[in-house]
């Protein structure tokens, strides 16, 4: 499904690699995890797949299609992006009307697809509120529905479940559950490895742009000395030392 | 089609959700437009309700005194308060507290006078050379006369030079009479005797357009109101700046680029929506100028029979506005960067473009920046309309300066978009 080669991404007047000679392939309907410290490549690699950036080099190629093919990627794939990207002002169905709208859809069928992902994400009585009105958790559910109204092949994840509460989440994982046995390819970043190991079914730990060690959590678990879970492993992996560097 | 529909419907709803913006943005221009024609009509008008007070120091007391004081009551554009003192007159204009102070010297009406017969006797006496000799007597010098002006130093120059003007003709005016009054004298023992027509022989008379055969006479009205609609159109940039600044910072605009859709499009919905604010912002402020004015007591709107080629210009001066508002909000980065430079830039704009001082008192290098001001384009067609009683056919030059304003400032901003996100 998504083949990466040798990819490759140096920002402008940044010395360091941000994503660096990565090789990697997902296959369908994979639940794929992406962990690592911050500022190990985790948005940049999405970005590069989602041709938000252009690669420095290496290629990638989603279902057969590169970034040479922009609008049918973008009609494949579906981002949920790591900042809330909806408009305050608009209420939660304005909103979700609007970007539905952006992928071609219309009339009855994106009134349908709107409720129904309201309905099951729990958010029907906020339907027409401002999204400025909402919660935190409430606003990450929206963020999701507003991205995944297409029904994408591959839906891309970058931290879905930040600063939500354990009902919220709960509810996000469950629904992603859903869409990955409803066909969809799901590759996701997160910090919280417990919920890595339970909900991905094959995760990569990624530390300065590189694979570091990739497989499915309980492979890497046992392969790990001393390692009880997903955290020990990245712990072993990456180290103790903070990540801050801009 | 579907897309741009959408986006347009979006960019509705957002506009609608802030009334106080939507209120601002319509209710600014027309407080700026009645603010601006009430100024500047009374400064037209002649006749003015409210006169301006000035000191005058007469120490001549004379007849040109009396002249100079009963002309300047009867213009009824000045109130006159005497004063005994230069000294007392000078330090109140200085002060602020009077705008003009007139002092007339000492025997000013006398030494006209003499000055005056000096001359006519030395031109007479050219012609009566070999009838009388008189002995020649040694002829009194009489220095020449200075009426002092005194000005606050806040006072416009356009006033100063007014009344500077005004004074001068006014004693031009006295001058000849005295000198046609001395030949009178010399000539003729019969002082009600017509000899001289004292009327000017060379006057003026002002030919304006005809529409029909009504004469148009511009008034205030007729040139305030497409100018100042004009530059109220333009600040529609500050707002649609912000809006895609905005868009940029709340990261819809990321998840707009991940979408399949152009920014031609998200732009088009923007546009769409600007142009009709535009327009509506139009249609009240002609409305104002047609139905408010005259309960004002300000000069009525002309629009009869131009309706259709004022709305025609007025569309493609919003689109020129709306191109650079979406390449200032394209380029710029924070609202704080984008709202003062789009105020700014606009009066700047306003400027160049004859808002204020007439293009063609500008120096020269400003007149040629002032081709290229899309506001002076605007305000040209405008005043070809209002004033000049254009077709449609004679604002078509214009019309499509400012329509190519706006495609390549559209084009620059899609360009310009392009590369500033191929990190
Ligand atoms: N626009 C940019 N310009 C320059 N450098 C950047 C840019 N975006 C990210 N970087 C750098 O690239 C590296 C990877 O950043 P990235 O955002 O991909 O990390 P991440 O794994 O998503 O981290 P986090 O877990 O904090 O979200 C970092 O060192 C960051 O400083
Ligand atoms: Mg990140």
């Amino acid at each position: 499904m998504i083949k990466i080669e040798q990819l490759s991404k140096k920002y402008k007047g940044a010395e360091a690699y941000s994503v660096s000679d990565l090789d990697l392939f997902i296959d369908e309907k994979e639940i794929f995890g992406l962990l690592g410290p911050n500022g190990a490549g985790k948005t940049t690699l999405i970005s590069l797949l989602c041709s938000l950036i252009k690669p420095t080099s290496g290629s990638f190629t989603i279902d057969g299609l590169t970034y040479k093919n922009p609008n049918q990627l973008k009609q494949l794939i579906g981002i949920v992006p790591q900042e809330y990207a909806l408009y305050p002002a608009l209420t939660a169905n304005e909103n979700l009307t609007y970007f539905g709208s952006m992928y071609g859809l219309k009339g009855q069928l994106l009134k349908s697809k709107i409720s129904q992902a309201i309905e099951i994400l729990g958010l029907s009585k906020f339907a027409n509120k401002k999204v400025s009105t909402f919660s935190g958790g409430m606003k990450r559910r929206i963020n999701l529905i507003a991205s995944i109204l297409h029904e994408p092949k591959v839906l891309f994840l970058d931290e879905p479940t930040v600063g939500v509460d354990v009902q919220s989440k709960n509810v996000i994982i469950k629904y992603l559950q859903l869409l990955n046995k409803k066909g969809a390819t799901i590759i996701y970043t997160s910090h919280h490895l417990n919920e890595a190991e339970d909900f991905c079914t094959r995760v990569a730990i990624i530390d300065h742009g590189k694979i570091i060690s990739q497989g499915q959590p309980q492979e890497l678990i046992s392969n790990q000395k001393n390692a009880n879970n997903l955290e020990d492993v990245f712990l072993a992996l990456t180290g103790k030392a903070l990540r801050d560097h801009a | 089609m579907h897309k741009l529909w959408a986006s347009t419907y979006k960019e509705f709803l957002l506009l609608t959700r802030d009334i106080g913006g939507i209120a601002i943005l319509f209710i600014m221009p027309i407080v700026l437009i009645i603010t601006i024609t009430i100024i500047q009509d009374s400064s037209f008008k002649t006749i003015s309700d409210t006169k301006i007070p000035i000191l005058l120091v007469n120490n001549d007391n004379g007849r040109v005194s009396e002249t100079i004081i009963s002309s300047l009551t009867a213009s009824n554009t000045f109130q006159v308060i005497q004063k005994d003192k230069e000294q007392e007159a000078r330090d109140l204009v200085f002060k602020g507290n009077y705008q003009l102070a007139i002092i007339i010297p000492e025997k000013l009406s006398s030494d006209l006078d003499k000055k005056v017969n000096q001359n006519v006797e030395g031109i007479l006496s050219k012609f009566r050379l070999e009838e009388e000799e008189k002995e020649i007597q040694p002829e009194e010098t009489i220095l020449s006369k200075e009426v002092r002006l005194y000005f606050d130093p806040a006072t416009q120059l356009t006033f100063k030079s007014s009344v500077k003007n005004g004074i001068d003709k006014m004693i031009s005016k006295i001058e000849t009479q005295s000198i046609y009054k001395a030949f009178h004298e010399q000539v003729s023992e019969d002082d009600t005797e017509v000899i001289f027509e004292t009327d000017n022989f060379i006057s003026f008379k002002e030919i304006v357009p005809k529409q029909g055969d009504k004469e148009i006479i511009p008034n205030s009205a007729q040139h305030n109101v497409p100018a100042w609609t004009l530059f109220a159109i333009f600040f529609i940039i500050v707002p649609l700046s912000i809006n895609i600044v905005k868009e940029k910072n709340q990261g819809t605009f990321v998840r707009l680029r991940t979408n399949p859709v152009s920014y031609a499009i998200v732009l088009g919905g923007k546009t769409t929506v600007y142009l009709a604010v535009c327009l509506i912002q139009f249609t009240l402020m002609l409305a104002i100028g047609v139905f408010l004015f005259p309960k004002l007591g300000l000069p009525t709107l002309d629009v009869s029979g131009r309706i259709f080629n004022l709305f025609i210009v007025a569309f493609f001066a919003g689109l020129a506005a709306i191109g650079l508002g979406l390449l200032l909000g394209t380029v710029a980065k924070t609202q704080e960067q984008s709202a003062p430079f789009g105020a700014t830039f606009v009066v700047i704009l306003a400027a160049l473009g004859g808002v204020w001082v007439p293009v063609f008192v500008m120096p020269k290098f400003m007149q040629l920046l002032s081709n290229i001001s899309p506001m002076n384009w605007g305000l040209n067609a405008f005043y070809d309309v209002f004033l000049r009683n254009a077709s449609f056919i004679e604002l078509v030059p214009e019309i499509i300066l400012l329509l190519l304003f706006f495609i390549i400032t559209a084009l620059i901003s899609i360009v310009y978009n392009e590369k500033k996100n191929a990190v």
